[in-house]
């Protein structure tokens, strides 16, 4: 009993540790000079990719429900914070406020989002949630793109066709300009600040998964009628992780949003592509494998963009690799075969036990 | 006038997306599985015509017989060494790996073909025809398309409820566990459905790139994404439903481009979706199918 | 007052009459047997018991209470607990995760103090490993109560899911053929288990069985149902030795 409890303390104690050991390692060659620019320039990346590949794997690795529209909460999140940031600029001068209150609004948007996405789709069978979040993700992204919004001593203007029918008074600023976004987001993102909110994303999601609401989202995930049949509540709980993962991806996107100079919705930042890398991040660090998903989501972002001559090949490897793994996994006459030879080991270690004995 | 020249561009828009529908929706109603390659298919068929015809300088004809042939194969053998193995498995896992064979297939084309689009030769030889003393202009290839559409509609019909193949997809489709026992091969019902639905998707690739003369390795997507929303909206598993939902697709995205906004044509498009999902969850002409406890 | 009362029960599926006019009491305490051939409706009673389905006609009453038509979820709340045919663990889950699942309505802790880990969280959690431990004792599952549940072997596995059902602190068990697939020693055993529950937690027990044994061993009342409908029902013994249910176990 106690051994258990302890079990899962250490293995999350383990995720904890591995990612304050990168930041240190991080930090050390940093202050060495050690570090190519490159590869500076991948720090806060890093840590944005590891937070949507966490989020996204309690959906699908915890939930069991496949979301394709990951990168449209993200963006999502992106630009709430990133128009609160410019939106409050006079309000507040401190952009570490704004920057954390972005980071706030930015994840109660998202989460919002979540919850609307997923009342009516959470009810349908799996493949349904995918195309729909899927269709969510381009929504968004073709929303944004045709609006714009300024502000002015009147107020805030509104407009889904140019900046000048915003009608804005002289002094008055536009503030997202259609398919060109954002610009002038504070720069403020740094690599400690995003490996704190990876940690804090996984104190999160480790904690709810090792709790009464996980238990009971795993329950719906290995059998949704045996689940129904002790009174747990379906679309709570699916709502509940689904929206988790939302705040959690729209948080990371407040984060991507203030490491750039100018935030667009562009496919390149937000199409349904990004959505399947994180996908295959959590596929290739084990689904339901909360630090593999970090792991994953560090080296593979890391890797291709050091080793440049990969990078013609790295999409392909990836899709490679994503195919040979579920058929791996997955694939029930995989699964037997791997019983079997689990079985032979087992025999054979009983079996070298016994003749120690 | 113009509204009537958008409505019949959006027809033909809508039947290209009904016939790789049906390739959607033949797969999900007999393996169960949505096949997220399918689009990609489409692209493949592309290139293949145009290798044929702009690179080799064949025949129109003889580059269309090169696509359904090149298509037909890469159906059959996906299902056969992705799909298949993963029979029985979670719907979770067929579906990755459906994105990994997607995402394998882009790459792939991107890799060979690069990813500069490619103008593309139309393969109708059809005249145009001019109504109403000029002013309504209907082209060729919207005639073939729709033409090629309403062929296929009524030749799959029969297929399936004329031939024993086709008896057999029905059967497997109704009960895959009953199906064995009559002495149906599942495996080889499969393997027909992909083919005949790859078949399809190497005659839409064609139509869609002699309308839309731009080919790149992502081609497919796009229309396979909305295919498939068409699909849903009119019924999954139901062939008259993927027409009616492709027309009303391709409809509603000519319309909303033209009156509304040419950025948020696909919104409009995907937001019909979660509303059809919200209000009917089974599509327009979509059966209920119930869970077995 | 009777635990369970269904009355002229009916539902059709397409046209065909799967359940017809169904009618059955079951008094608190009772250990009750639901018999009849493959394709019956048994199980298809079972699922509008809980919910699964909703009745085209007839009406439910759970210890007074009309829960005709309610969900499988309110139903479970009412006080039915069922188990499967086909067994429908957690399976990635463990033993004891398994069985927690079933206190989840009964050991309540916010999803906030969950994750901020405050003081209700640990005091829940000891509370639901205690409770669960001694479910587990109960069906001898104790010592495997870290193993994941599609590792146990497969008479354990259906204990296991009574335990869970168990959990749930119902006023009524339901068990869908709960012997099947077990050699006669397992069958003998589980005879005893499913007394020792009856007596135990003083349920009302209702189970779906094929094993004539197990049947005759340890059900008062049987009801036998045949093409939907009822054939006959009342003393096991009785029943048993009723033409009729020989015919139609046997055939012409």
């Amino acid at each position: 009993m106690k051994a258990k409890k302890n079990k899962q303390l250490i293995q999350n104690g383990i995720t904890y540790a591995m990612v304050i050991g990168f930041w240190a390692v991080i930090q050390l060659l940093t202050a060495g000079g050690h570090i190519s620019s490159l590869m500076k320039g991948l720090l806060v990346p890093l840590c944005i990719y590891a937070i949507l590949a966490v989020s996204l794997n309690l959906t699908v690795g915890i939930l069991g429900e496949l979301s394709l529209g990951h990168a449209g909460f993200m963006c999502v999140g992106a630009f709430t914070g990133a128009f609160l940031t410019r939106c409050m600029e006079t309000a507040i001068p401190s952009v570490g406020l704004r920057f954390f209150l972005a980071l706030v609004a930015g994840a109660a948007v998202a989460g919002v989002f979540g919850i609307l996405i997923g009342i009516p789709v959470l009810r349908l069978k799996g493949d349904y949630l995918a195309i729909v979040t899927l269709a969510f993700g381009e929504i968004i992204k073709n929303l944004i793109n045709v609006m714009f919004i300024g502000k002015d001593s009147r107020g805030f203007h509104f407009s889904i066709k140019d900046s000048l029918s915003l009608g804005l008074e002289e002094g008055g600023v536009v503030l997202v300009k259609g398919a060109q976004g954002i610009t002038g987001t504070p720069r403020a993102a740094t690599f400690t600040i995003g490996i704190l909110l990876l940690l804090l994303t996984l104190v999160i999601v480790l904690n709810l998964i090792n709790s009464r609401t996980g238990r009971a989202i795993m329950a719906i995930r290995d059998n949704r009628i045996a689940a129904e049949s002790i009174g747990i509540n379906i679309t709570k709980y699916k709502l509940m992780a689904f929206s988790v993962s939302a705040a959690l991806a729209g948080m990371a996107g407040v984060l991507y949003a203030h490491s750039l100079a100018t935030l667009a919705a562009t496919s390149a930042n937000f199409g349904y592509n990004k959505s399947i890398m994180i996908l295959v991040f959590v596929v290739l660090g084990g689904l339901g494998n909360i630090r593999g998903s970090v792991i994953a989501a560090i080296v593979l972002t890391a890797l291709p963009e050091l080793l440049r001559g990969l990078n013609d090949y790295r999409m392909l490897i990836y899709a490679v690799v994503l195919i040979v793994m579920m058929l791996f996994n997955s694939s029930p006459k995989a699964i037997e075969l791997r019983a079997v030879v689990m079985d032979k080991i087992r025999h054979r270690q009983s079996e070298s036990a016994a003749k120690e004995a | 006038m113009s509204f009537l020249s958008y409505l019949i561009s959006g027809i033909s828009l809508g039947s290209i997306y009904a016939i790789i529908a049906l390739g959607y929706t033949m797969v999900y109603g007999i393996a169960r599985m949505l096949n997220f390659a399918h689009g990609d298919i489409i692209m493949v068929g592309g290139f293949a015509v145009f290798t044929m015809v702009s690179t080799l300088g064949m025949a129109p004809m003889v580059g269309i017989l090169t696509a359904v042939i090149v298509c037909t194969a890469l159906g059959v053998t996906i299902e056969f060494v992705a799909y298949r193995p993963l029979r029985g498995a979670s719907s979770l896992a067929v579906l990755i790996t459906a994105i990994g064979v997607s995402y394998l297939l882009q790459n792939l084309a991107l890799l060979i073909f690069g990813s500069n689009a490619r103008q593309f030769t139309s393969v109708v030889t059809v005249p145009g025809l001019k109504l109403a003393g000029g002013r309504l202009a209907i082209s060729g290839e919207t005639i073939v398309t729709v033409a090629v559409c309403l062929v296929i509609m009524v030749s799959l019909t029969a297929f399936i409820n004329k031939t024993r193949i086709g008896q057999a997809m029905l059967a497997v489709s109704e009960d895959r566990g009953a199906a064995t026992l009559m002495g149906i091969n599942v495996n080889k019902t499969i393997a027909i459905t992909f083919a005949i639905g790859s078949a399809l998707a190497a005659i839409a690739g064609a139509l869609l790139c002699s309308t839309y003369p731009s080919l790149t390795p992502y081609t497919g997507s796009m229309p396979g994404i909305k295919a498939f929303v068409a699909a849903v909206f009119g019924g999954i598993g139901s062939i008259p439903g993927a027409l009616l939902g492709g027309i009303i697709l391709g409809v509603v995205e000519n319309l909303s481009k033209a009156y509304i906004s040419s950025q948020l044509s696909d919104a409009i498009v995907f937001s019909m979706l979660i509303v059809i999902l919200f209000v009917r969850p089974t599509g327009i002409l979509g059966k209920k199918i119930n869970e077995k406890v | 007052m009777a635990m369970l009362e269904a009355k002229n029960l009916g539902i059709s599926f397409g046209g065909l009459k799967a359940v017809d006019n169904f009618n059955m009491t079951i008094e608190k305490g009772e250990l009750y047997g639901l018999i009849g051939p493959n394709g019956a409706g048994k199980t298809t009673v079972f699922n509008l018991l809980t919910g699964v389905y909703k009745p085209d006609f007839g009406t439910i009453h759970l210890d007074g209470k009309n829960i005709t038509g309610k969900k499988t979820i309110e139903i479970n709340q009412d006080g039915i607990a069922r188990t499967f045919q086909n067994i429908r663990l957690f399976k990635e889950l463990s033993v004891l995760d398994n069985v927690k699942a079933g206190l989840h309505n009964h050991h309540v802790y916010s999803t906030i103090e969950g994750i901020l880990r405050l003081p209700k969280y640990y005091k829940v959690e000891r509370e639901m490993n205690e409770r669960a431990m001694e479910l587990l004792q109960v069906f001898d599952l104790d010592r495997e109560y870290d193993y994941k549940a599609s590792n146990l072997p497969y008479g354990k596995q259906r204990k296991l899911e009574i335990a869970r059902a168990l959990a749930t602190e119902p006023k009524m068990l339901l068990l869908d053929e709960p012997a099947a697939g077990m050699n006669p020693n397992e069958t003998a055993e589980l005879m005893e288990t499913i007394r020792f529950v009856r007596e135990k937690f003083d349920m009302t027990i209702l189970l779906i069985e094929h094993d004539m044994k197990l049947v005759s061993g340890i059900c008062e009342k049987l009801t036998v149902l045949n093409f939907g409908q009822v054939l006959t029902q009342g003393e096991t013994s009785a029943v048993l030795n009723d033409k009729r249910v020989i015919t139609a176990y046997l055939g012409e």
